[in-house]
């Protein structure tokens, strides 16, 4: 037998978290918790497995295709293991006018690897606009936001990193 | 030069704790609420409507006439919501993550305010994705307006019921659209719909909805505090308040400033309280005054006031008062280049002039840029552009939403204004700004 999706604790939580968001919504509408669901799944999981949008499915009465319907349109969304740190660079006007080609190019380069590549450890993308426009240039790594980026800066965070 | 008399949104950003229930308290928070809920309804509207108070979304559309398109519970029996759009991601734009991050009350307060004009029981924040900073400052805020009364079962001891939930988006720029807004908070991808009908009439689950802007919200709770005439007064023309921009590109001092409403896009670059103006000897070329999807303006044309209605002769637009400043040493095919790209990957793909163009227009520049284009690239870059919105005059695109006309009107703005540039890219076959296209400040150091 193949191994659950989730711990009893990852179990709980989602759950838990499924019956209480379900409370935002008219009670005829419970697909409309879709984007919640799935943040909180890739929360637990770190992203979205198959096995998990069955059970999304489940609990919103929908069906899968409409899962993977919503998860592929939206770019947070990962339908594939992401790098264990997902890095979006922003390259939008106001970061390119403060250097963010440059940035871009100087985490290529410490990374090694292409903008766009899914590594083991980082996932480089290029992102849009992050409404750092007057902190610019900027990116986020999981989530958290770094503004104001210089090099010296980024070789702090990124040595922080295991 | 123009002097902002008064600030309005960020007056209390300053003081400590400001974004805690305590801290708000501290500063008057929530008497304008407890004040509004003495007051019908109809007063609230009256209220707004006599204010000025315009959609800092990026519209300028009047607001307390928006909530007068809602129909009267007599007509439509149906719940009402208001849906709070704090989905900020028009490329230039950062402002509304500022009024989370550091006054989120301010907003609140508001929401409470706008929700009983309304008789609306629910409603809904719909945040940025990518912001987890500022909504998980919102989350706390609204637990801990829940936990002192103000929402819930009653609204600061009145009997009327208020729910309000945040969602998250999840990287989608065209769900700042109201309508894809309004499909994603029923679950679904951001699509926009046709209207009409309109969301104050078939909104949220086919009910009657207000999709407002954060900013627009958090201008409520003064309104109250000063009076209508008070904040109509601090405006200019039909337009109350002040506003929040976001200045950035190759000034010496970027950032987001509260400006008042007669306060040129020349003042907010060049002041010594705003964008204190270039590097030395580098001259401003081209701004982008409302966000990237607005009309580019020339140096000749940056003595415009920062209100809503002042753009219109020039066929541009405040917009969500994202201000991009280009200097002489910036190119603007890259520049344009680069802005069509990022319309390219949010189309939603439902309109094919949106869809097949945006893509179309990006692999052109592209081509110019990169030194291999030709005269006919111009003409159908901008072929392209005017099938799917012609511009001059703004407002006539083919597409469901204006997603469309956000990519064909900075390409024909662009072109038209900057041709030589364009045609310097192809009679020299390569950028004529060699490897540094970014202007001022455009070295990662």
């Amino acid at each position: 037998m193949s191994e659950p999706l989730f711990t009893q604790e990852e179990q709980k939580k989602f759950d838990a978290g499924i019956a209480e968001l379900l409370t935002h919504y008219p009670p005829e509408r419970k697909s409309a918790a879709m984007l919640p669901a799935l943040r909180l799944l890739q929360s637990l999981k770190g992203w979205l497995p198959p096995e998990g949008m069955l059970l999304v499915a489940a609990k919103l009465s929908t069906t899968v295709a409409k899962c993977y319907e919503v998860a592929t349109f939206y770019v947070m969304y990962h339908t594939q293991k992401p790098g264990k740190y997902v890095v979006d660079v922003c390259t939008n006007l106001s970061c390119a006018l403060r250097g963010a080609e440059g940035l871009l190019h100087y985490l290529e380069g410490k990374m090694g690897l292409k903008a766009g590549t899914n590594g083991e450890k980082f996932f480089l993308r290029e992102t849009e606009c992050l409404a750092s426009c007057g902190t610019a240039p900027c990116f986020q790594i999981n989530e958290d936001h770094y503004e104001n980026l210089t090099r010296a800066k980024v070789d702090a965070i990124l040595e922080k990193l295991s | 030069m123009s002097v902002l008399a008064e600030k309005v949104i960020t007056r209390d950003w300053a003081k400590p704790n400001q974004n805690t229930l305590a801290g708000y308290k501290a500063s008057g928070g929530y008497a304008q609420l407890k004040k509004a809920l003495t007051l019908a309804p109809a007063e609230i509207t009256d209220t707004v409507k006599k204010s000025g108070l315009r959609g800092r979304g990026g519209a300028g559309f009047p607001t307390g006439l928006k909530w007068s398109f809602v129909p009267s519970l007599e007509k439509n029996t149906k719940p009402r919501y208001l849906a709070i759009n704090a989905d900020e991601s028009e490329p230039g734009t950062a402002k509304d993550r500022f009024i989370l991050e550091n006054d989120p009350h301010l907003m609140l307060e508001g929401i409470g305010i706008a929700c009983y004009a309304l008789g609306a029981h629910t409603c809904y924040i719909y945040a940025r994705g990518e912001f987890k900073y500022p909504s998980e400052v919102l989350e706390r805020a609204i637990a801990e307006a829940y936990a002192d009364g103000i929402f819930g079962k009653t609204t600061m001891g009145k009997d009327f019921e208020l729910n309000v939930y945040q969602v998250r988006g999840a990287g989608a720029y065209i769900c700042g659209e109201e309508t894809a807004l309004l499909e994603s908070l029923e679950g679904k991808k951001g699509w926009p719909r046709l209207k009409p009908p309109f969301p104050a009439v078939v909104g949220l689950f086919g009910c009657p909805t207000v999709v407002n802007n954060v900013e627009t919200i958090a201008s409520l709770p003064r309104i109250f505090e000063k009076g209508p005439e008070w904040f109509m007064n601090m405006g200019l023309g039909k337009s109350g308040g002040t506003r929040l921009v976001t200045l950035s590109g190759a000034v010496n001092r970027p950032g987001t400033y509260e400006v008042a409403m007669n306060t040129s896009l020349r003042e907010l670059i060049y002041e010594q309280e705003y964008g204190q103006g270039l590097p030395e000897g580098r001259t401003v070329k081209a701004v982008i005054p409302g966000g990237s999807s607005a009309p580019v303006l020339t140096e000749a044309e940056i003595d415009v006031k920062l209100e809503f209605d002042a753009f219109k002769p020039l066929q541009s637009m405040a917009g969500s008062g994202g201000i991009m400043v280009m200097d002489d040493k910036t190119c603007l095919v890259r520049s344009l280049w680069r802005i069509i790209r990022f319309y390219a990957e949010e189309s939603c793909g439902q309109c094919t002039p949106c869809r097949e163009g945006q893509p179309w227009m990006t692999r052109l520049l592209r081509k110019i840029e990169e030194g291999r284009g030709e005269m006919a690239d111009l003409e159908q870059l901008l072929n392209v552009a005017v099938s799917i919105a012609p511009w001059p005059p703004m407002g006539l695109g083919t597409t469901i939403c204006a997603l469309g006309d956000s990519g064909a009107l900075p390409v024909q703005s662009f072109v038209q204004k900057f041709r030589k540039e364009f045609e310097d890219h192809i009679t020299h076959k390569r950028c004529t700004f060699g490897d540094k296209p970014w202007g001022a400040f455009g070295d990662f150091t």
